[in-house]
């Protein structure tokens, strides 16, 4: 930047004209820091004076005025990046202090590129200050405390995005000259990392600027650490929104409900049900309230994270990171709700690699018995629910890996199960975990199986009856409402021939054996994909999201495709498709085919989901996940 | 280059428990945890590790955790670095005030003005900086260039080298390897032409002060008013 104007005092060698040139200043400053490079008590007191009027004009407190200050500030700056090897951490102290005090945040552009500058040089000086700088620029991923309220605005957002290049660019070039830098700055961004509980402007800031990061060069270092330091904020965030919580509004509802009339669904009396509870939700925990709000702008960001890095082509590489810390902290993650749709997204980007891998993965982990059996029962839980819920897995995919369920289930009770009746469903969970998974992914896909010849013909094949008609009798122990649906569409299709409904009667939707396969908390009544609930980062979810809804099932005109035809998937998108469906799963009987199956298909529009959602106060719709549930009542 | 060595060790690896089905990758991935970190033990860095052998037998140490002991023989490549020892490195980034410069692509030198000897001058040529020799024109240190220097100081955590170009046997290798046979007549030459030049030439190059000043009384080609 040319020649600044100087003070005086500044200026130790001035030339008879009144001019001081840049290198003038650089060699005044080198002096000066020269001069108070010895003990205290040494130092001349005009060469302190000097140095004290280098520190005011380096201060971090001192906001810059007028133009004049803002260009002297920028002249010091340069003049100390010129010098760095002559500052020392012993003689300095007080001037390095204000210098990785500072917070870029206050300062215009070109004060901002001169600090950046000085920053770098002073990161390079070997064996010095490595590690302050590093702390300094990580400290300036978020903004000063007292721009917490102006950051969502537009201005501001254009600015962060510029402040975080800059510091992106600094970071690069310091991890250019000193290649390990990388390793200082993991543990700078473990330590500097925001909780859970930190404000949400915070949070985002500070995420959306190292996600920035792990696009650039220091992602080729970092990349795992970046992401699985994200996932864990995830996971830490989705377990303070706890289950009770959602649980207890769905349970007020359902006690309302019993007020008002009898349990028996009816649309109606099901949407004041939910008006009230969102009544009530509001004046619900507004710690929940935050907590969920935090996530849904994290997952925003994390989603997008991911859609521009499959735009650069690194989404296979992105996913074996994501997919590590899933293993890592959300599959062990107690009925983890929110922070697994990441995966979902992620595949969703590219089903056939990323898909393919993540459902071989979770079959795996359920088939290998290294694992320990929570694990198992999770990852099967996760199975079952991605491949149901996952519209982007194809057909093909999803039959081998039914298939490969179904024969595991056959080894278990005809080669290592004894032939015991039910006598202890739990010591057997991972066996009922597994019949379950097929029933319930066959409920979701079984029309489309039959669609096509090959798949048709394998589905036949599989020794379904065998695995039903075991002394175990997994028909009696998983959830009956999971069962009551698959053995209706199984008949329709023509999938089992023997009439498996009769030993069931219609009245047993939680048998004595379900319940005592583990309770509430069972690992069993655990669907990870069930739809959606943060309103922002739904968008991201819903294109390929499939909705009980929008299933096709087997009992619905299975002989003439075309009626179904008709209906408009998009439609259905746009509406409120519904968590209400997956309840009416729960509550039909099998009556009359025809008549539920239009239920089911309902694409109408209800008025009162909707309010619940675009009046968006309450960020999770009153609503449980749309889950089977083995009984409406509370246990 | 010196400081780069391979040592036989003979190492006991312990290894929990419930890597016991796959004590190789174990292994492996415990030897693995060591690279790029500078060890006291090994007063070194260790680069590249080749496991040659292990003992069939592992004992189980007596203990809360029942680690076991792995004991095998591995040979190490090392990178230990010592004062006075002769680097190189591939220069990235060179200004007025530094050169720096990457070893083995990990390890980063500073080497700071002062530690340049005066035989050096920094000249920009169409906007790229040059230390450029006064004695041989062909001798110049530009970025990318590979140059051999001496290591002054060593920080061992962040392997962070301070580096200096004094010794005369220091620069741009490309040049040292050319002009190495005749070094000797080099450096009489070098000071054949000091003796010349007189005493003058010697303060201009190694008082700092003295060279700001006749620079400044030169004229500046911009300027603006000062206040």
């Amino acid at each position: 930047m040319g020649i600044e104007p100087v003070r005086s005092d500044m200026a130790m060698h001035e030339v008879e004209d009144g001019y001081l040139s840049d290198s003038a200043v650089y060699s005044s400053i080198a002096e000066i820091l020269g001069r108070v490079s010895k003990p205290p008590n040494m130092v001349a007191d005009r060469d302190k004076d000097l140095y004290e009027q280098l520190l005011v004009i380096v201060s971090p407190l001192t906001r810059k005025k007028d133009l004049d200050e803002e260009i002297l500030f920028v002249t010091a700056l340069k003049a100390l990046s010129g010098v760095v090897y002559k500052i020392s951490n012993i003689y300095h102290a007080s001037l390095l202090r204000n210098i990785f005090s500072m917070c870029i945040w206050d300062y215009g552009l070109d004060a901002r590129i001169a600090l950046l500058e000085l920053i770098a040089n002073l990161a390079v000086v070997p064996d010095k200050f490595l590690e302050d700088s590093l702390e300094m620029l990580v400290r300036n991923f978020q903004p000063p405390e007292r721009m917490h309220e102006y950051i969502c605005q537009s201005k501001w957002r254009e600015e962060k995005k510029r402040i975080d290049g800059q510091l992106h660019e600094t970071l690069c070039s310091i991890t250019h000259l000193v290649p390990l830098a990388p390793v200082k700055l993991m543990g700078i961004l473990r330590r500097r990392m925001p909780t859970f509980r930190t404000s949400k402007a915070l949070l985002v800031s500070f995420v959306e600027c190292m996600l920035g990061l792990e696009s650039n060069e220091i992602g080729q270092y970092l990349q795992s650490t970046l992401l699985s330091m994200v996932v864990e904020l995830l996971v830490d965030l989705d377990v303070n929104i706890t289950w009770e919580d959602i649980l207890k509004e769905d349970h007020n509802r359902s006690v309302f409900d019993m007020e008002v009339e009898d349990l028996e669904d009816n649309a109606e009396i099901n949407s004041v049900g939910s008006q009230t509870v969102y009544r009530k939700g509001e004046g619900f925990g507004d710690l929940k309230h935050r907590m969920t709000n935090k996530l849904d702008s994290v997952m925003v960001i994390v989603c997008e994270h991911i859609k521009s890095s499959a735009c650069d082509g690194r989404l296979v590489k992105i996913f074996e990171t994501l997919i590590e810390s899933f293993r890592r902290t959300v599959l062990n993650a107690h009925k983890s709700k929110f922070s697994q749709f990441i995966i979902f997204y992620a595949c969703s980007l590219d089903p056939e690699i990323c898909g393919l891998k993540f459902a071989i993965l979770l079959t795996d982990i359920f088939v290998s018995k290294a694992e320990d059996p929570i694990s198992r029962m999770s990852a099967i839980a996760y199975v079952a629910s991605f491949l149901s819920r996952a519209r982007f897995i194809s057909s093909a995919v999803v039959s081998s890996i039914v298939k490969r369920l179904v024969e595991w289930c056959y080894d278990f009770c005809y080669l290592q199960a004894s032939t015991e009746r039910i006598k202890n469903p739990r010591g057997h969970r991972l066996f009922y975990a597994g019949c379950q998974a097929v029933m319930y992914i066959l409920c979701f896909r079984m029309r489309l199986l039959m669609d096509i010849p090959e798949l048709k013909e394998i589905l036949f094949n599989l020794p379904l009856e065998a695995i039903f008609c075991h002394p175990l009798d997994p028909l009696r122990v998983c959830l009956p409402t999971i069962v009551q649906e698959f053995l209706r569409q199984a008949m329709a299709a023509h999938l089992l021939k023997k009439p498996f409904l009769s030993c069931h009667p219609n009245d047993l939707l939680e048998s004595e054996f379900s319940k005592a396969f583990g309770g509430v908390e069972r690992l069993d009544m655990f669907f990870p994909f069930d739809p959606y609930l943060l309103k922002h980062s739904d968008r991201f979810m819903r294109p390929n999201f499939e909705f009980w809804s929008m299933v096709k099932k087997t009992y619905s005109n299975f002989n003439s495709d075309d009626d179904l035809d008709d209906l408009d998937p998009d439609s259905a998108d746009e509406g409120s498709h519904d968590g209400l469906d997956d309840e009416e799963l729960a509550d039909e009987d099998g009556e009359d085919d025809l008549g539920c199956s239009m239920n089911n298909m309902s694409i109408t529009p209800r008025p009162v989901f909707e309010m619940a959602t675009a009046s968006g106060s309450i960020p999770i719709p009153s609503r449980m996940p749309a889950r089977i549930r083995p009984s409406v009542s509370p246990i | 280059m010196e400081g780069l060595m391979v040592s036989d060790a003979n190492l006991t690896v312990y290894i929990h428990p419930s890597m016991g089905n796959r004590i190789r990758g174990a292994i492996l991935s415990q030897l693995s945890s060591l690279l790029f970190k500078y060890d006291e033990i090994f007063e070194g860095v260790l680069l590249a590790y080749q496991v040659d052998g292990r003992s069939r037998s592992a004992r189980i140490l007596p203990g809360l955790v029942p680690y076991f002991g792995v004991k095998l023989r591995a040979s190490l490549l090392l990178f230990s670095p010592k004062p006075n020892m002769f680097i190189e490195g591939k220069v990235v980034k060179l200004g007025r005030e530094s050169i720096h410069a990457t070893v083995l692509g990990f390890s980063s030198v500073a080497i700071m003005l002062e530690d340049i000897r005066a035989e050096f001058k920094y000249k920009t040529r169409d906007g790229v900086g040059t230390f450029t020799s006064r004695y041989n024109k062909h001798h110049l240190i530009k970025v990318g260039s590979i140059i051999r220097f001496i290591v002054k100081s060593l920080d061992e955590e962040m392997l962070h080298i301070s580096g200096s170009l004094v010794p005369p046997n220091t620069g741009c290798i490309y040049w040292l390897s050319k002009h190495e046979v005749d070094d000797a007549s080099q450096k009489e030459r070098g000071t054949k032409r000091n003796r010349a030049d007189g005493v003058e030439e010697n303060a201009l190059e190694q008082d700092p002060s003295f060279f700001r000043s006749s620079k400044r009384s030169r004229p500046h080609e911009s300027k603006t008013r000062k206040e």
